[in-house]
């Protein structure tokens, strides 16, 4: 990966006077050239509304647009009928919320969701929960930070409807079982919503193998541009779903007063979608697969252990991290005593360095954590490098020098 | 431009007025939502006078430091003159440049002392 920061541009960029040592993927990754020239190719030559005209240029932007689900069907184990393209992740949960769950969730009704959930994977259940009458249930964390997979046996039961789970925390970076939590659920005739924004970029999916009902991503966690997102729904399901927007490309027929609706994904896709973005997603996920998302994930762990190595050196740190590698994605936070996490990412920045501090969108999680001003985050991504781990100790020194601890 | 100043951190590892009043004749609590810092800020007047300021905190640096600094000011006040408290006046009491990230942190103390004065 020695060559890699060179195909993204800006990390020539220099923060306070230093290079940009940038570690906050969690919440959104670097572009590499061919990301970006795709954006400027397609305004530059292909640029038209797409699934509507004849001409030419329409006829191009179409296929490129319909080539990317093809792209993103095979990378995560799907077919193109189940890949709908969003504007973001928590768009795509909120689909599953409005046109799944307003049909699908009763008074009386459980859903159950995990103490690791992004507040988009976690307030979309309550209000729908809240609305309807249902009851939303949480799987605790054991002391190690994973996920508490008896007590999640025994939140289920016959009124469990739907478990909504990450399939990696971008919190603790706790990479969920997810195959088992879809099989468990299956067993009592429960859905399962997977988020799966922290992983997707990171480590091989295969939905066919996973089996869950809904799976919801974003292109710009993995090197794409930012307003796109992918909701997976498995094909058999999407009879039973109404659209939750209505518009343009989305009907059949319309008529004065009434209309109907077109079939399968294309229901889910109202209005002019993020045509260039997703074209432009298509060259994130081609360069992923020419890197290799097994050498991604090798790289991630590779980096984790440097960094939990280097801030086990330093008493007055306290990392929430699984114990396990092979539990543990690309993501480490820590918090130390006495400095605000607000404190750690500006001194950090007086580095050049970029990290997440405070509540990551997962407040109930922190608290569970003991962490009520959160967290420092750090987290990893290709160009990453144990380089950039050290540059991170001597930043935590001056943090300890300047507190005096 | 290094805002951790040995003020500053003095403040914000012994702040000054730091705890609740007894029998405050005012109370209010300032909450930042972004990142969660808190202020609670009791206030005992006298006529037209802060006599006794006290709050009770939590926070980053900026926060908390602003806070007690902005205390030792209020205390043996007249009302009129801290309702004229603008942001730059606690700029210039923090002596440090603030970003526009970190002016939420900065001016927390003066939000809730103008909640209790309003």
């Amino acid at each position: 990966m020695q060559n890699i920061k060179s195909d993204f541009p800006i990390l020539k960029r220099k923060i306070n006077g230093k290079a940009l040592i940038y570690l906050d993927n969690a919440s959104t990754t670097q572009k590499p050239k061919t990301v970006l020239k795709a954006l400027v190719d397609f305004y530059s030559t292909s640029n038209a509304n797409i699934h509507r005209g004849i001409h030419t240029i329409s006829e191009e932007a179409t296929d490129k647009y319909e080539e990317v689900r093809k792209k993103v069907a095979k990378f995560i184990g799907a077919t193109e009928e189940e890949i709908i393209f969003t504007k973001s992740a928590t768009e795509s949960i909120n689909c599953v919320a409005v046109a799944w769950g307003q049909k699908h969730i009763n008074a009386g009704d459980e859903i159950i969701v995990s103490a690791l959930e992004h507040h988009a994977n976690l307030v979309p259940w309550q209000e729908l929960a809240k609305n309807k009458k249902a009851i939303l249930k949480i799987i605790p964390l054991t002391a190690n930070y994973i996920l508490d997979t008896d007590a999640y046996q025994k939140l289920l039961s016959a009124k469990t409807k739907l478990v909504c789970v990450t399939a990696q925390s971008n919190v603790t970076g706790t990479i969920t079982p997810v195959k088992k939590i879809v099989e468990m659920a299956h067993i009592v005739g429960a859905k399962v919503m997977v988020d799966g924004a922290q992983s997707v970029g990171h480590t091989p999916t295969n939905l066919t193998s996973l089996g869950c009902d809904f799976f919801a991503f974003s292109a710009h966690k993995m090197m794409g541009p930012t307003g796109v997102g992918v909701l997976y729904i498995r094909s058999d399901l999407m009879n039973e779903m109404t659209p939750f927007m209505y518009g343009g490309e989305m009907i059949e027929s319309v008529q004065e007063k009434s209309a109907t609706y077109r079939t399968g994904h294309w229901k889910f896709e109202a209005g002019t979608p993020n045509i260039a973005g997703v074209v432009a997603y298509g060259a994130a996920i081609d360069y992923i697969n020419k890197i290799g998302l097994k050498n991604i994930a090798d790289h991630d762990k590779e980096l984790l252990a440097y960094a939990k190595k280097m801030l086990a050196r330093y008493p007055q740190v306290k990392v929430f991290s699984p114990s396990k590698p092979q539990d543990t994605g690309a993501v480490l936070s820590f918090a130390i005593d006495g400095v605000h996490p607000h404190d750690i990412a500006t001194i950090f920045n007086d580095h050049g360095i970029a990290i997440r501090s405070g509540l990551h969108c997962a407040e109930p999680l922190l608290q569970k954590l003991g962490a009520p001003n959160g967290t420092a985050r750090l987290s990893f991504y290709i160009y990453n490098t144990k380089k950039d781990i050290d540059t991170v100790e001597i930043a935590l020194k001056k943090v300890l020098k300047i507190f005096k601890l | 431009m290094d805002i951790y100043t040995e003020t500053i951190l003095d403040h914000y590892q012994h702040p000054h007025h730091a705890g609740a009043l007894g029998k405050p004749t005012i109370s209010t609590t300032e909450h930042n939502p972004l990142c969660g810092d808190v202020i609670r800020l009791d206030l005992k007047i006298n006529k037209d006078t802060v006599e006794e300021i006290g709050f009770v905190g939590n926070g980053c640096a900026i926060s908390q430091a602003s806070m007690s600094m902005l205390a030792d000011y209020v205390e043996g006040k007249k009302i009129s003159v801290l309702k004229k408290l603008k942001p730059k006046d606690i700029y210039n009491l923090l002596g440090i440049t603030i970003s526009p990230g970190r002016t939420k942190c900065a001016l927390l103390g003066l939000n809730a002392l103008q909640k209790n004065l309003h």
